[in-house]
């Protein structure tokens, strides 16, 4: 277990964009930017300097210019692609205007302009060389439209990503396992995430492994009709610790509702889910032993969340099994330790303004206040974080 | 009866022989005083709508701030947005229209001018009523795009998202009235020899975007429609736990909603398209394909909807239709910039505060529509849309684009409003300062967006270390503040003590400058004959036209009567939808009397005057 949370612990260090070798379970070779660039040595090695100048590195934790899956690089490709093309155009018009402006300013004396009222071959020129340009643009942006949204392999490990105000659920249907705003996903292994959402709409975005996909409300079918889901396909193909958040405004605490996904190997991925199906009873501590009572026995709080192995199998809130190897709480805004759980649990408002959970001293969603004393939130935190 | 002096006007902003006062500004049908109209409220809506920019550059200028409460966040962009683009760039482009169009194509009036003054009014009041909502503690929460299901009574119970769906529909209202006034006008009140392809680019503009107006507006209206019966009568067109489909919101929201961005462009398309010649002393470098273009644009714009869509899920089929309609309609906007350029090309260029306004739109919106060509591509819209990239590109779109055009026209036209040059050296100060502060504001966007700052958030983890392009913009809006102070300095002072104008100060070639600034309120003596697309600098027609037009009205011409008529319907009209308010279904059915009795009354009443 220890490993297991100083792994994730390290992942969240800057690792350098372009060498990945800091990180033990980075891929030997990894497509980078270079790579991406290949066929473009100047302008590509100029748009590289530029970038990591104005930092595509790990600096950019959220980058959608640094990407981290076949997914990702795909896009990327093509944005590098139109970005030269666009420039080029700029500097056209940009150029021109320049020349324009300062050839034919007018001047004491000047004559009166000659009265030109166009030029059919002009005309054409400037309408069919931009309509190559546009074709050069279509052609490889439609062959990418078709290429990343099928799936793309039978044995992909799939994972249903449900959106709610404010935060991500995430269920393995194969495993078993369900748990909340850290997705665990094993490296080189192409993933499905079906998309569905319980209220409004939310995007899932985690731009370093590819392109946002909406999280829409699932339209209720007649019985026996399949309801229509969103997917995302991609392979991440580099371990580490991503960022993401909720990218289509869903309300009041849209801001924060954000998501990490640790990408590690597929030892790490499987020991993951074995320890999550085995459980582990929690350990002697007393403190421990009286939060799981409170949390099972003496609150409301099973009535929102599940825990498994336990008694607790609340369905509104998020999943907590195996709540103490998250890195972060209340979908990803804050480091997950004693103090910062504790003031969750105490004022989720005050951290998460528009969550749904009570307070200790105040109701939230259909729930009254949990009226906890300062004891037994600290009782509940130290079993929450024992739950590893 | 006609009063004379060109040199002077008595009371500014008034026509010739007309009466003053406020009793008739309220009742006035005349297109002129209906135009300053628009543009003022416009503009302090345009302080209203930038008052809310500066709270959110403030809250957004350090990571993790809490300067205000998310809720009012949320609140300040949703009306940030709305109040943009419903009640400053769109209105601002009427006024416009109403006061230079009658003009341009030899006109006395609009073709309906009491509906006219109702699209007026009904645009104030709806504004005041969308306002209404701060002093009650809820404005609109759900951005300006208010995808369902956000916007269901669920999710947004109150009274905020029933304010926004109430005075978009009143708003409406005056949209599509104020479209088919003057598509009619165009075309059926052009003087004599004013062909179609002899008119002015700018009426031209107006022509294409009052058709994209009354074909735009009653989509969302429909949409409106359905989401207050979701809200208010328990009707399930968005909700899915009943078998609605919030995608269908979004549908309808952008077929609207992208004709609406040319709602906003083409006029300003049109402004300089007047503007680059007068100050090049070239015609306009391919005039008719500068037409087709425009025209082209308005045609296209209603097929490319779905490119606000590509993360929706509608399958890579629809993606691809949609990624090739949005690069086709690159193609008619490249060409009019290509135009623009080649009509300075060998020109006399003066660098006026107008032209400086037109140079500085085709620079800065040539950035704007090339980052859009960036998020045309599918693949590449699924990492900058709702991203700050996005938010980037719009502005460079709307404000480099729309509301640059119509600064432009504001320096260009206001001597033929007021009779008085607006300062150039203010002028100069005010496109300097909008250059450097929207520019700071809004480039440094494209980075935070790429780093992968979404849109629409409260605030944003240090993590990001997107803090630097955020401060940047927060400075940048500081000085695009300072450069709309500039300008209000500007008109007030110039509007007193401005130096005079003649008629043609610009020695521009069209026809609202054959005629005295201010103009007579009946515009023109006599209707001119037009013989070509310059009038004004053909020697020959030039002499001919002038001839009628600054000489005197034989006899008064036969103007509309004023009424207090529009103004009451516009009241009742507001009345009846606020009360929808209250769902209760026979409140709303009262409300409709009002409406009925102004409507009937409006039409019993005599528009001319006795025997005519």
């Amino acid at each position: 277990m220890g490993a297991e949370s100083a792994s994730a612990g390290d992942a969240l260090d800057p690792e350098p964009c372009l060498s990945g070798v800091s990180h033990m379970h980075a891929k030997p070779i990894t497509p980078t930017r270079t790579d991406v660039l290949r066929g473009w040595t100047v302008p590509g090695a100029l748009l590289s300097l530029i970038l990591l100048l104005a930092g595509c590195g790990e600096e950019y934790p959220q980058s959608s210019i640094n990407p981290h899956s076949d997914f990702a690089e795909i896009i990327h490709s093509l944005y590098v692609s139109i970005f030269w093309w666009t420039m080029l155009i700029l500097a056209v018009v940009w150029v021109l205007l320049a020349y324009v402006l300062v050839k034919f300013r007018a001047r004491p004396g000047d004559p009166k302009p000659k009265q030109i009222r166009g030029h059919m071959g002009l005309e054409i020129g400037w309408t069919v060389g931009p309509a190559l340009i546009v074709v050069a643009i279509a052609i490889p942006t439609i062959q990418a439209v078709f290429a990343t949204q099928r799936p793309l392999s039978e044995d992909a490990l799939m994972v249903e990503v449900t959106g709610h105000q404010f935060w991500w659920e995430f269920h393995y249907p194969e495993e078993g396992v369900t748990t909340a705003n850290e997705l665990r996903l094993p490296v080189d292994r192409p993933v499905s995430l079906r998309l569905g959402s319980t209220d409004v709409i939310h995007s899932f975005w985690v731009p370093k492994l590819g392109g946002k996909r909406d999280v829409n409300p699932v339209v209720a079918v007649p019985d026996g009709q399949e309801p229509k889901y969103n997917w995302l396909f991609f392979t991440p193909n580099q371990t580490g610790l991503y960022m993401g958040q909720c990218a289509e405004f869903c309300g009041e605490a849209h801001a924060f509702m954000a998501m990490r996904v640790l990408v590690e190997t597929e030892d790490e991925f499987q020991g993951w889910i074995q320890e999550w199906q085995a459980l582990a009873p929690p350990d002697e501590d007393p403190r421990v032993a009286l939060g799981q009572d409170i949390f099972l026995n003496q609150s409301t709080c099973v009535a929102c969340h599940a825990i498994e192995g336990t008694s607790a199998v609340g369905l509104l809130g998020p999943n907590l099994t195996l709540f103490g190897q998250r890195t972060t709480l209340a979908a990803g805004i804050r480091e997950n330790n004693q103090e910062n759980l504790v003031s969750w649990i105490r004022d989720p408002h005050g951290m998460k303004p528009g969550a749904a959970m009570p307070g200790t001293t105040y109701p939230g969603g259909n729930w009254p206040a949990t009226n906890l004393s300062d004891d037994q939130v600290e009782a509940v935190a130290a079993y929450l974080l024992s739950l590893k | 009866m006609s009063s004379v002096a060109t040199e002077q006007s008595p009371v500014h902003g008034t026509s010739h022989g007309e009466e003053t006062g406020l009793w008739s500004w309220i009742t006035t049908v005349d297109h002129k005083r209906i135009a300053i109209m628009y543009f003022a409220t416009a503009t302090i809506f345009f302080f209203v709508g930038g008052i809310e920019a500066m709270i959110i550059r403030l809250q957004l200028m350090n990571p993790e701030q809490n300067l205000i409460s998310p809720e009012f966040y949320n609140q300040l962009f949703t009306m940030h947005g709305t109040t943009m683009i419903f009640l400053v760039a769109m209105p601002m482009a009427v006024a416009f229209f109403n006061y230079v169009v009658p003009l341009q194509i030899g006109a006395r009036d609009v073709a309906f001018p009491r509906l006219n003054a109702l699209s007026y009014w009904i645009f104030l009041f709806g504004g005041i009523y969308l306002n209404a909502s701060w002093f009650v503690g809820a404005a609109p929460h759900a951005s300006w795009v208010g995808y369902a299901t956000l916007t269901s009574s669920q999710f947004s119970p109150g009274l905020n998202t029933d304010f926004w769906f109430i005075s978009l529909s009143i708003l409406g209202i005056a949209s599509i009235a104020g479209g088919v006034n003057f598509i009619t006008t165009i075309v059926n009140m052009r003087a004599p020899g004013m062909k179609m392809m002899r008119m002015p680019l700018f009426t031209w503009m107006t022509f294409v975007t009052s058709f994209l107006l009354i074909t735009a507006i009653p989509v969302i209206a429909v949409a409106l429609i359905f989401l207050g019966f979701d809200r208010l009568f328990g009707t399930v067109f968005f909700n899915p736990t009943m078998g609605g489909d919030p995608v269908l919101w979004q549908h309808l929201f952008w077929i609207f909603g992208h004709p609406e961005v040319y709602i906003l462009i083409l006029p300003a398309f049109g402004v300089i398209s007047d503007v680059i010649p007068t100050f090049s002393k070239k015609p306009l470098f391919g005039y008719p394909i500068v037409v087709y273009a425009g025209i082209l644009i308005g045609f296209i714009g209603w097929g490319v909807w779905s490119h606000h869509m590509f993360t929706v899920g509608l399958g890579p089929i629809a993606d691809s239709f949609f990624v090739a309609a949005t690069m086709i309609i690159a193609i008619p906007t490249g060409v009019k910039i290509f135009n623009w350029l080649a009509t300075m090309w060998g020109g006399s260029i003066r660098f006026t505060t107008a032209m400086l306004f037109s140079v500085g739109l085709v620079a800065v919106f040539t950035v704007g529509g090339l980052s859009g060509i960036m998020h045309a591509s599918a693949p590449v819209n699924l990492q900058q849309h709702d991203s700050y990239f996005v938010v980037a590109h719009f502005h460079y779109v709307i404000v480099g684009g729309a509301m640059m055009g119509l600064w432009a026209g504001l320096y260009y036209w206001f001597p033929k409003v007021s009779g008085r040059f607006l300062s150039e050296k203010l002028g100069q100060w005010h496109f300097w300062t909008t250059m450097v502060g929207f520019n700071l504001t809004f480039f440094p966007m494209h980075f935070s967006g790429l780093f992968g700052m979404p849109r629409r958030i409260y605030t944003y983890s240090a993590d990001l270390n997107v803090a630097i392009y955020n401060q940047l913009a927060t400075v940048g809006a500081l000085i695009f503040a300072v450069s709309a102070v500039i300008m209000v300095v500007n008109i007030v002072k110039s509007w007193r003590s401005g130096e005079k104008a003649g008629a043609n100060p610009w020695d521009a070639p069209h026809l609202e400058w054959s005629i005295p600034s201010p103009p007579h309120h009946y515009n023109f003596p006599e209707l001119p004959n037009v013989q070509s697309r310059e009038p004004l600098w053909n020697a020959g027609e030039r002499e001919q036209i002038l001839a009628v037009t600054m000489g005197e009205a034989k006899e008064e011409p036969h103007m509309p009567n004023p009424s207090y008529w529009p103004i009451l319907l516009a009241a009742s009209i507001t009345l009846a939808w606020a009360l929808v308010m209250t769902g209760v279904w026979w409140i709303i059915a009262l409300g409709i009397i009002p409406v009925f009795f102004c409507t009937l009354m409006w039409g019993l009443e005599p528009a001319f005057p006795e025997g005519h």
